[in-house]
């Protein structure tokens, strides 16, 4: 680029007419905004698609750190099939989709009910309290609301335990208790990101004509009636578009929480794809295996996004791209 | 106009269960709190639901405060948002005005190629490895570089970009102005609002980062808050504060309330102030999606 500016700058070698000269015209006449867009080009190539050459290492038997990516000996698909035929496999796709399923069946749900609720609320300074102090657990980080959780579940004296104890039960280690992962997983979810996620349905809501909810009450219509024939209808594409894009994400469990939250003895339901090529690649440095189950959930993630994506643009003309 | 009887019941209901959720999202908060600043032994006895704080102590507070790993910490995160958030936010603008100009040659192939990075990417072993080449590992930069630009973001200040009239770059251009000093003087100034959004939320995903600094950093002097709480809360490594020593001997849990309320407290405090900033962002966010 620099080359062609510095010429570029002598009128005489703009003479050959033809596409070249328009090229070079043109990179001359933005030559500052290319200037601009060097590091932006490097950023991308270097950080994103510098590890997507990587990805090549899936089809090789093991990596070598002297001689680099390309000089492993090429496995075919063996990685691939070592993981499907593996005890885990299974074991990672049901944790995975059973932690999916019912995140969107109870966390799904409970954000549009909040807004729904402060919807119907007319004393503004008593919706702006509700608001202020559901968004709060948002800005906890996920370290910390993990510690909070491993906390309360402190055998002498954490809150879980007292709870339970007013019911005259035992005290038991929750984080260790393999039946207690999910439920503690999608509540504290719940907890932490319901208030937030509510902003968006409030938008939705706040769109909404305000004559119809005029006209209904001439019509006689109660609070009731208008929830189901207005608002619920009117907040519909938003719903329809939000679960259809969680849809495209069933595969993509939440990786940092998980990885906090987990331990050994609960492996049997908290392990996911994620977390599994952590320990066998990071911590165990089997690289060529785990950058092949990497590259098998980044697969599908993908195919399952552009379906989302073609199903959300099909019904609403709203899609990511 | 008058309300029937059962719109008044409706709207009990409502205010009953709304003051129920509030009560569910901030009892947590305030069990933390109130823990952090009670005495442990009368907490194991009297095993309350801590409404209000058990005996009083703020030897938590002294203890996490001796503790240079909260300091360090704590200095580490404030290098981390401060610079990373610049250097977040230079290249995002760079990236958005260049892109933002209609007339660029090759300017859609450049955009799909970034957008494709937002959905396909070559996950974490090989990221990893790379960052190892790059001779990365255990610097801070592995903390700055590789996340410098966020395409999402990205995207958001481009549309915003494409909205400054034609007009005014073309008019400066006449005044000799080059693309930089549009950029600097003119689109950023007009930018205003949206550069407050990206900032806040550039430095929040600096503030949380946990699994940057976990895979990349290997010295305990380059660690960042969340990586010393990890330790402190999850790995629960409290002897290091000398629990034990002054007051009896359950105040290591304690100093665990105490690390929570020290490390979330300021942004608690911030966030009435901007919370419209952050609102602005989650909807932004959500009409781009």
């Amino acid at each position: 680029m620099e080359l062609n500016r510095s010429r570029g700058i002598e009128p005489g070698r703009l003479k050959p007419a033809g596409k070249w000269s328009s090229v070079k015209k043109e990179l001359v006449r933005n030559r500052y905004v290319y200037l601009m867009l060097v590091p932006v080009v490097a950023y991308y190539l270097i950080f994103s698609y510098g590890p997507m050459y990587g990805l090549l290492m899936a089809f090789q038997e093991s990596y070598n750190p002297i001689k680099g990516i390309l000089a492993g000996e090429w496995v075919g698909f063996d990685n691939f099939t070592m993981f499907f035929e593996s005890y885990y496999f299974w074991r990672l796709i049901k944790n995975t989709l059973i932690l999916s399923f019912y995140s969107i069946v109870f966390g799904f749900p409970a954000p549009i009910l909040l807004a729904l609720l402060l919807n119907e609320v007319r004393k503004k300074w008593f919706r702006g309290a509700v608001q202020t102090i559901s968004y709060m657990p948002h800005f906890i980080s996920v370290v910390v609301v993990v510690g909070m959780l491993k906390t309360f579940s402190s055998l002498d004296g954490g809150l879980f335990n007292v709870i339970r104890d007013f019911f005259d039960l035992q005290p038991i280690m929750f984080l260790a208790e393999k039946d207690m992962f999910r439920p503690m997983y999608i509540l504290s979810n719940i907890w932490q990101g319901a208030g937030w996620a509510s902003i968006i349905f409030l938008a939705a809501l706040s769109g909404i004509d305000p004559q119809l909810y005029e006209a209904s009450k001439i019509d006689g219509a109660g609070r009731w009636k208008q929830l189901l024939h207005i608002t619920l209808p009117g907040i519909m594409p938003t719903i329809v578009i939000m679960l259809i894009l969680r849809m495209g994400a069933v595969m993509n469990a939440d990786f940092q929480k998980i990885l906090l939250m987990q331990t050994a003895p609960t492996y049997e339901t908290s392990d996911v794809i994620s977390t599994f090529v952590y320990r066998s690649g990071i911590l165990e440095g089997n690289y060529t295996y785990s950058t092949a189950i990497g590259l098998f959930n980044g697969v599908i993630n993908f195919a399952l996004l552009i379906i989302a994506n073609a199903i959300s643009r099909k019904l609403n003309s709203t899609s990511l791209w | 106009m008058k309300q029937s009887i059962g719109e008044r019941v409706f709207d009990v209901f409502n205010t009953l269960l709304l003051l129920v959720i509030m009560i569910l999202c901030f009892y947590p908060m305030l069990y933390v709190f109130n823990s952090s600043i009670s005495d442990p032994d009368q907490m194991l006895r009297s095993r309350s639901l801590m409404l209000i704080p058990e005996g009083f102590q703020l030897g938590a507070y002294k203890s996490v405060f001796q503790d240079t790993r909260i300091y360090t910490g704590y200095m580490n995160t404030l290098f981390y948002v401060v610079v990373g958030t610049a250097i977040n936010l230079l290249m995002t603008s760079l990236a958005a005005y260049g892109l933002s100009r209609s007339d660029l040659m090759g300017r859609k192939t450049l955009m799909k190629l970034i957008t494709f990075t937002m959905f396909f990417g070559g996950g974490m072993i090989p990221t990893f490895l790379l960052i190892q080449n790059l001779g990365m590992v255990d610097t801070r930069f592995a903390l700055i570089i590789p996340g410098a630009i966020s395409t999402f973001y990205f995207l958001i200040m481009k549309t915003n970009f494409e909205g400054v009239p034609i007009s005014l770059i073309e008019s400066a251009k006449l005044d000799g102005a080059n693309d930089f000093l549009i950029l600097f003087r003119i689109v950023l100034p007009l930018s205003k609002p949206i550069l407050a959004v990206m900032m806040l939320y550039y430095a929040v995903d600096h503030w949380n980062d946990y699994v940057g600094p976990m895979l990349y950093l290997r010295s305990q002097e380059l660690y960042p808050i969340q990586i010393i709480m990890r330790d402190i809360l999850i790995s629960s490594s409290t002897e290091a504060m000398g629990a034990g020593a002054d007051t009896g001997f359950a105040i290591g849990e304690n100093i665990k309330y105490a690390t929570i309320i020290i490390s979330t407290l300021p942004i608690m405090l911030v966030y009435p102030f901007i919370q419209r900033y952050f609102v602005q962002g989650a909807l932004i966010g959500a009409v781009k999606q």
